[in-house]
């Protein structure tokens, strides 16, 4: 985890060393200053969506007051300064993973599409029946449906690596499902059920060993873990804006250039194309053959923006402070009677979740949320992960830069709240 | 914070806890499942319905305390019900909790399912307390198909 945190460096006038200051930060995010009856909001459902800085929704403004025109077409000034922006932020997304080329940053509305865009392009070009395709037993139902629709249209295989009690993915038998057969591993980074951290640097060695593809569903790792797709030298890595404190329906598909080259379209339509007669289209370069349509301009500029506020912060920072906030967490909840944990892993991204004694996280959710507190409580659309740990539901805390040790001792005053009762 | 008081009643709490006529009938002729995909509450209600009568009323399943207490409270009210009285009290209480229906009645009539008055201050969890009563209903129509609240 070090080491990814190390590889990327966002903002490079910052010293790693310098730590986070969250209550600052805070600040920069309007949507603290509200109440929720009538408590100060405690918001602890980063990983289902984060906040947005003042600075994105300035960049959104902006956009519409200022720079709004589409993109790709205008020959006017508006125009040409629209695009100037929009494919600035392609450059920003490049440097942020550390990609090769621009060329290889598909703008797609979020995770979900990234990983439908790779089973509909890749999926159905390059997989034959009989193929075997790898997910893990933790993945998100995104990183499930797709690749069962491929399986039931086109006999692919579906093959689910196991993990611990711990929620930690079981690489010695990881390895061991992967052969001749293994045309895909699409695997995610970082659980948005239990935060565990995959070694997916390992995943990739592995899987290419076995002459297979990977694509890593990065949606909970980017805004905590600096990702660098050259050094984790993966296929395809998919992420959303609106977990990295951008707007939602905006998100990315890196995938290499020759990939994106030897795949044929996912949707159809303008933009994606060279020319168009009844005979006969041809195609538009990469990355532009897999942006059919005209994009969410305003959302990109958020993006871009969402990145570079993290980049000033500096991702190590962040890291280290969200790091700080799991430990204290866990540490505290550990002292409830009847708490139990799911998801203890040794490497952990800022999510806690639990249940309590015999109350259904639905429950304690209520309670909760007339505190002021949001959490996320049911089944993180990842029922298999629920099932693995035989609980009908959890209740979740994710934890973001935003967020302090006050809101943690928030949380555990909460559960006394859910203690006294439900005796 | 008192509405959190008035939402989980020791009454509530009770029949969470203690589920009256829990787990599957031997004498059932009818069945159906309902679920909340929500939060994950699932419950099967069993019923036996004879000459006209809903002569049993039993349940099982898994959710929150709400869907469960108000399960329970169910299978109390409902025993013993013609199923032309069943349907209509169903009625009345779809109406009372969610404000549709002709407004006659409120839940306070509705002898013990008053206790559940306080869920009308949250309303997300309304679908929780009228799970088991989809249900019912499904099952004294036959139905196979599961009944999702959302």
């Amino acid at each position: 985890m070090n080491e990814q945190v190390q590889a990327v460096q966002t903002a490079p006038a910052k010293p790693e060393t310098a730590p986070l200051d969250a209550a600052r930060a805070r600040r920069d995010f309007p949507i603290f200053s509200r109440r929720v009856h009538d408590r100060p909001l405690v918001f602890l459902d980063s990983a289902a969506s984060a906040q947005k800085p003042g600075a994105v929704i300035d960049a959104v403004r902006h956009c519409y007051e200022a720079e709004y025109a589409n993109v790709h077409r205008g020959v006017y000034w508006l125009s040409e300064r629209a695009t100037e922006a929009f494919e600035g932020v392609r450059k920003t997304v490049a440097g942020f993973i550390n990609a090769a080329d621009e060329r290889e940053i598909v703008f797609v509305r979020g995770t979900t599409e990234a990983i439908n865009l790779i089973a509909h392009s890749f999926g159905r070009y390059s997989l034959a029946p009989g193929d075997e395709i790898v997910i893990s037993a933790m993945e998100h139902h995104s990183n499930i449906v797709p690749w069962q629709i491929l399986r039931d249209e086109i006999g692919v295989k579906l093959i689910i690596a196991p993990i611990n009690d711990d929620g930690e993915l079981m690489m010695e038998a990881f390895a061991e499902l992967l052969g001749p057969r293994t045309k895909l591993v699409a695997i995610t980074h970082v659980s948005n059920a239990l935060g565990s951290i995959v070694d997916v640097g390992e995943i990739v060695r592995l899987a290419h060993e076995a002459g297979a593809r990977v694509l890593i569903d990065g949606a909970q790792a980017v805004p905590h873990l600096g990702v660098d797709v050259r050094e984790l030298d993966c296929d395809f890595y998919a992420f959303s804006g609106h977990k990295l404190y951008g707007p939602s329906a905006i998100g990315v598909l890196y995938a290499k250039a020759e990939l994106l080259e030897s795949m044929p379209p996912y949707q159809s339509g303008g933009d994606m194309i060279l020319s168009v007669s009844f005979d006969k289209t041809e195609y538009n370069a990469i990355p532009y053959k897999f942006e059919a349509g005209t994009p969410n301009i305003a959302g990109t500029i958020g993006l871009g923006a969402a990145i570079d506020y993290v980049g000033a912060l500096g991702l190590p920072a962040i890291a280290a402070h969200e790091q700080d906030l799991l430990d204290y967490a866990t540490a505290r909840l550990k002292e409830i009677d009847g708490l139990r944990l799911i998801g203890t892993a040794r490497d952990k991204a800022s999510v806690v979740s639990f249940t309590l004694a015999d109350v259904h996280a639905h429950d304690i959710g209520t309670v909760l949320d007339r505190q002021g507190i949001a959490v996320r409580t049911g089944h993180h659309c990842a029922l298999p992960v629920m099932e693995r740990f035989g609980v009908p539901a959890t209740v979740r805390a994710s934890f973001g830069l935003y967020n302090t040790r006050d809101d943690v001792d928030a949380l555990i005053g909460g559960l006394a709240k859910v203690r006294e009762i439900f005796g | 914070m008192s509405e959190l008081r008035d939402l989980y009643q020791e009454v509530i709490l009770d029949h969470y806890r203690r589920p009256r006529n829990f787990g599957k009938s031997p004498l059932c002729n009818r069945q159906a499942n309902g679920h909340n995909p929500l939060c994950g509450d699932k419950l099967t209600i069993y019923l036996l319905v004879k000459d006209g009568t809903v002569e049993e009323v039993t349940f099982d399943g898994a959710g929150c305390a709400i869907s469960v207490a108000s399960a329970s409270l169910m299978t109390e009210m409902l025993k013993g019900l013609s199923v032309a009285d069943a349907r209509a009290l169903f009625e009345r209480f779809q109406g009372a909790m969610t404000g549709s229906g002709d407004g006659v009645d409120s839940l306070e009539d509705l002898d013990k399912l008053a206790v559940l008055s306080g869920v009308r201050e949250f309303p997300v969890r309304v679908k929780c307390a009228t799970l088991a009563w989809h249900t019912f209903r499904a099952a004294l129509d036959d139905s196979d198909d599961t009944v999702v609240t959302e």
